[in-house]
């Protein structure tokens, strides 16, 4: 049977290849070097030559954006990876050991939700240093947290289904029916749920380095591009604007795209857009 | 479902307990000597070493960890290093602004999310419900940190509405403080929180809602011709109100999460600055009470939603989900 | 009809009351201030912390030191009235004012100073400032009025410490409790706190010296730039000292309701280096980055013009004073050829930490973007002040960092052999012993002289600028400080036309 896809898929995988294609073309080029400085040539308006003007030290604000975009998806790229290396095997692990390997996991997982994850970040900051990495380190165990638990409903739902309990009477081991049954079936819930991460982990970052204490100069950051833009609000308003709408578009495109693939994987379930 | 409770209890109380070594271990990690940030770069050694002894910081790890955990357990909160206040003393002063602020951004939260939802399940397919889809998928996706700015910029800095950040005090007059003005000094604020709340809470309502419309109940209602608005308000919203409650109930660590920041924003003197201030002084008494007792309101929150949903549907029992 | 007309004469009326208000306002002048300020203080015992904010809300306001230093930086009377020094600077006798009070109505005599001095220099002090009371070696109270004390060596500078706050004078009675409820001596009492946000002081009727003229003064707390601004221009705040946001300055200075004023700060800014650290032990290295940075591009992207280049570690409006800022001009090609020289053709990396005040923060920016253009790839670390406290300046675990060395004529923290600069030179050593030992001041200023000059050359730091003291206040307020000799918003003298 083939399936519409979903509206929201293609505008969410749309603006995702926007945010990529961007960053990765600031790989080869972008108007100028994002980390030039100069300092007569500060706080202009958009104009010809820098199309969405200059910051507090001249640099290139459209320039920063496009590397911007390049750190975004490498500081979620690498939050959400981790999450996914470290959260799907604990997640099935717990499924498949159940009783007491599950309570462990579970217990775990209650332990990291009680700190909301900007709280977590700005305490492993305080007491790792300021920084990418670590902010990585900080979303990453929110993200593992999440998807262990993800990852061990949909397992648990798996196992419960005839055929897991068919092969395993036909004696396969519990790896082995993992890895063959349970795995494919619930890489379609997982994959979505990362999507969404993904989008979470882009705002974290741009908040915790609107704080100061993620991605360092002089590499851009979205959300230091704020910080900095609220101190010049008076003289110079839209530098508050361009980053802000660049973690938006981002966001929706991700969120969006999470919200189509889980539509087209489970046409029965409406998207609630519960993060 | 006694189990249950009794079970959830004690997974709550062990919960908050190892929060409560995680955060001061952490801490042991953070580089600073508070009695060095009080006394600065002339302090003498014996002078130092005269203030940690005061702080309590010349004891061994698990002295002091013991000491402060035994203490919790009594319910004081210590004081604080750096204020020499009770930090109970200091969270009650900062909870007057966090607590209002967070009210406030629910009752504006749910005051938009309920009519949009309603609107958008109306309007099924048409005009209205594409606009609230919009909106919602807007507010989801603009970081609240971010609105916060577009609001000082916005009512602050060009129309001057609203202070573009402080907090007047709830006492007043004379000071400057005062119910209004409080009030005044919050709305921007709350309004920064309220808006993403209202786009998730927007879609749940529109979910629940064509949720409810759908069983049989409704569609007798709807054969036996009572009219489309009156089966809205009267059989679909009350139905849906429960899914939007336990969102809401899983949305408060995102809140406080965000009131951390938003109070950074507009330099309020909440909770989350008071944190993060501490941080900063290494106000190592402060940082673990506030932040344990942030835990505690998370895991709480959590523990009802919970149960509520337990109650609601007795399947899940047992399975911790 | 009857009712358009009643409503008219209702609005001429108020009209009319509002018109004699504004009338009787412009006549009176108006008697309270609202002070703005970035940071907040952390208590208010300006005896047991250094944190500026203590000083800039209590110093000459609520408490008094014995002395107190002037809007000049002269010191004038303050609790004591006059004070006398023998022939061999060992004994100091001050006399107090003979009406003095505490706040709380107790007499303030000199068994409270006898107990002031001697809580500062006991065993379990925590004065931030314990050293300054270390030359004392007895302190006496041969009647109320009258404290003499004894040093045991004599101390040039003793006087101008008795100056500070850390030697505000404390009751025992209050002591313990000044943190949350200060009690001093002063022309203004605590009123309250509201704590993130104010603190509010009151005119203490019964002061016994020269009546302030204002009733209340409130100090705000506002940290957030923009907001700072939008305080301002909505007149909630009529005067921010120490104001940084440098960029809104142009705004104000062309607003005829504002006044803005630029004075000298002690805050010679420096990019300090770790001396003893490769690469930075070579000198040509040093000598290389002073060429790489352009001191008028960091001063015009940091502090918007407002600041005064610097050659050494001394300030330019202090006597004594030699202009070194020609000795490395900005020349990146200079700059590359020495670091060619000194072995680095291609740079090197290297960490440059930044504290958190904004001079930091950006300049360390700028210093490092232009760090980059001759090689030197320097990676930022931003940390907090309890973090540089504890790696940089007492462990001296760093390459470079980015700080203003606010304390008044700090020259000889070069000659300490433990500083964090790891820096050690005899000549500059034989200098300072000579200074130690020379009273007449014409010699004491070449001294100085030549102790700037071999810090130039060694380049021992980055010495960039003189950190400003802007007041930004509305017009009609006289009596604000310009310069800052010490840390303090003195408001006793402020009033308004």
């Amino acid at each position: 049977m083939r399936r519409r896809l979903p509206l929201s898929l293609h505008l969410g995988a749309a603006l995702t290849l926007l945010l990529v294609a961007m960053a990765l073309l600031s790989l080869l080029w972008t108007p100028y070097p994002a980390e030039q400085v100069r300092v007569i040539a500060r706080l202009k308006p958009p104009s010809a030559a820098h199309w969405l003007g200059t910051d507090h030290f001249g640099r290139d604000v459209l320039s920063m954006v496009m590397v911007g975009a390049r750190n975004s998806l490498a500081v979620g790229a690498a939050a959400v990876g981790l999450g996914l290396a470290a959260g799907v095997p604990l997640g099935l692990l717990a499924a498949a050991l159940g009783r007491w390997g599950d309570e462990v996991v579970a217990r775990l997982g209650d332990l990291v939700f009680a700190f909301p994850a900007v709280l977590t970040a700005i305490l492993l900051t305080a007491a790792l240093g300021a920084g990418a990495v670590n902010v990585v380190l900080a979303l990453a165990l929110f993200n593992s947290a999440v998807l262990a638990r993800v990852t061990r409903g949909a397992a648990l739902a798996v196992w419960r289904r005839p055929f897991v309990g068919a092969a395993l009477a036909l004696g396969r081991g519990p790896l082995s029916a993992t890895l063959v049954h349970v795995l494919p079936n619930i890489a379609g819930i997982v994959v979505v749920q990362a999507t969404v991460l993904f989008a979470v982990a882009i705002v974290n970052e741009a908040a915790l380095s609107y704080l100061g204490l993620g991605i360092q100069p002089p590499s851009p950051s979205w959300g230091r591009m704020l910080g900095d833009a609220q101190t010049y609000l008076f003289t110079a308003p839209l530098q508050a604007v361009f980053p802000g709408v660049a973690i938006a578009l981002s966001v929706m495109g991700l969120t969006m795209l999470g919200d189509g693939l889980r539509d087209w994987l489970d046409p029965r379930h409406r998207s609630s857009g519960v993060m | 479902m006694l189990a249950f409770l009794l079970r959830r209890l004690v997974s709550l109380i062990v919960t908050v307990w190892l929060a409560s070594i995680v955060v001061f271990a952490v801490l042991q990690l953070v580089p600073g000597d508070p009695a060095l940030l009080m006394l600065g770069v002339n302090a003498q050694p014996d002078t130092l070493a005269a203030l940690r002894g005061q702080m309590g910081l010349d004891q061994p790890v698990l002295t002091r960890y013991l000491q402060w955990a035994g203490a919790l357990a009594r319910g004081d909160l210590g004081v604080s290093l750096t204020y020499a206040r009770p930090v109970a003393e200091l969270v009650a002063e900062r909870l007057a602004v966090t607590l209002p602020l967070a009210l406030l951004s629910l009752v504006i939260s749910t005051a938009l999310a309920l009519p949009l939802g309603l609107l958008a399940a109306a309007q099924r397919g048409r005009g209205g419900d594409w606009a609230v889809l919009g909106f919602s998928q807007l507010g989801v996706s603009m970081p609240s940190f971010w609105i916060a700015i577009l609001l000082i910029l916005l009512f602050s800095l060009t129309l001057h509405w609203f202070p573009a950040g402080g907090f007047p005090g709830w006492t007043g007059p004379g000071w400057g403080g005062g119910i209004g003005p409080a009030l005044h000094a919050l709305l921007l604020p709350a309004l920064a929180l309220a808006l993403p709340e209202a786009a998730i809470l927007a879609r749940v309502t529109r979910t629940a809602v064509l949720d409810t419309l759908a069983e049989d109940h409704i569609r007798t209602a709807r054969a036996k011709g009572v009219s489309r608005t009156a089966v809205l308000l009267r059989h679909a919203l009350p139905n849906a109100l429960i899914p939007v409650a336990t969102v809401l109930g899983l949305q408060i660590s995102f809140l406080v999460a965000g009131a951390v920041v938003v109070e950074n924003v507009f330099t309020l003197p909440g909770l989350g600055r008071l944190l993060y201030q501490a941080i900063g002084q290494r106000d190592l008494i402060v940082v673990q009470g506030v932040v344990v007792l942030l835990a505690l309101f998370v895991v709480v929150v959590n523990a009802l939603v919970d149960i509520a949903c337990a109650l609601a549907d007795p399947r899940p029992k047992g399975v911790s989900s | 009809m009857s009712t358009a007309k009643q409503r008219f004469t209702l609005a001429a009326a108020a009209a009319l009351a509002l018109a004699a208000t504004s009338l009787t306002a412009t006549a009176q002048p108006r008697t309270d201030l609202v002070v703005g300020m970035a940071l907040e203080p952390p208590h208010l015992d300006p005896t047991a912390g250094a944190a500026g904010a203590i000083k800039e809300v209590t110093y000459a306001n609520l408490f008094e030191p014995l002395l107190r230093v002037d809007a000049d930086g002269k010191l004038v009377p303050g609790l004591a009235e006059r004070w006398t020094v023998s022939d061999d600077g060992l004994t100091y006798r001050f006399t107090l004012r003979p009406n003095a009070k505490f706040h709380d109505g107790t007499t303030a005599d000199s068994a409270d100073v006898k107990f002031t001095l001697d809580r500062a220099r006991a065993a379990d002090s925590v004065n931030a400032q314990k050293a300054y009371f270390a030359p004392i070696s007895q302190v006496e109270t041969p009647d109320p009025q009258t404290v003499v004390v004894t040093l045991s060596r004599p101390d040039g500078l003793f006087l101008f410490h008795m100056a500070s706050g850390d030697a505000a004078i404390v009751a025992p009675e209050s002591a313990a409790t000044n943190k949350q409820k200060p009690v001093g001596t002063g022309p203004f009492k605590f009123d309250r706190w509201v704590a993130g946000d104010r603190v509010v002081l009151v005119r203490n009727p019964d002061y016994d010296g020269m009546k302030p003229k204002l009733d209340r003064v409130t100090f705000r707390f506002i940290s957030d730039p923009a907001a700072q601004v939008a305080a301002l221009k909505a007149g909630d705040i009529d005067a921010f000292t120490l104001f940084s946001t440098y960029e809104a300055l142009p705004e104000f200075r062309n607003d005829p309701k504002f006044v803005v004023t630029v004075g000298s700060t002690e805050g010679e800014t420096i990019l300090s280096t770790n001396n003893a650290r490769k690469p930075f032990d070579d000198v040509r290295v040093r000598r290389a980055m002073a060429h790489a940075i352009d001191r008028k591009t960091l001063i015009d992207g940091v502090l918007y013009g407002n600041g005064v280049a610097i050659g050494s570690h001394f300030p330019p409006h202090r006597e004594g004073y030699v202009d070194l800022t020609g000795l490395y001009p900005y020349d990146p090609a200079k700059a590359k050829a020495l670091l060619a020289e000194a072995g680095y053709p291609n740079g090197f990396d290297t960490t440059l930490r930044l504290p958190p005040p904004p001079y930091a923060r950006r300049g360390g920016e700028l210093v490092a973007a232009m760090l980059a253009e001759v090689g030197i790839r320097a990676k930022i670390e931003p940390v907090e002040w309890a973090a540089w406290l504890e790696k940089t300046f007492k462990g001296k675990d760093y390459d470079l960092t980015m700080i203003a060395h606010t304390e008044p004529l700090d020259i000889d923290i070069y000659a300490r052999p433990d500083y964090y600069f790891n820096y050690r030179s005899e000549r500059f050593n034989a200098l300072n012993d000579e200074l130690n030992r020379t009273q007449d001041p014409a010699k004491r200023n070449a001294l100085y002289g030549e102790e700037q000059k071999v810090l130039a050359e060694d380049a021992v730091n980055g010495f960039l600028f003189m950190l400003p003291s802007v007041t930004v206040q509305k017009a009609g307020l006289t009596g604000m400080w310009v310069n800052r000799p010490v840390q303090a918003n003195d408001v006793t003298g402020v009033s308004w036309k």
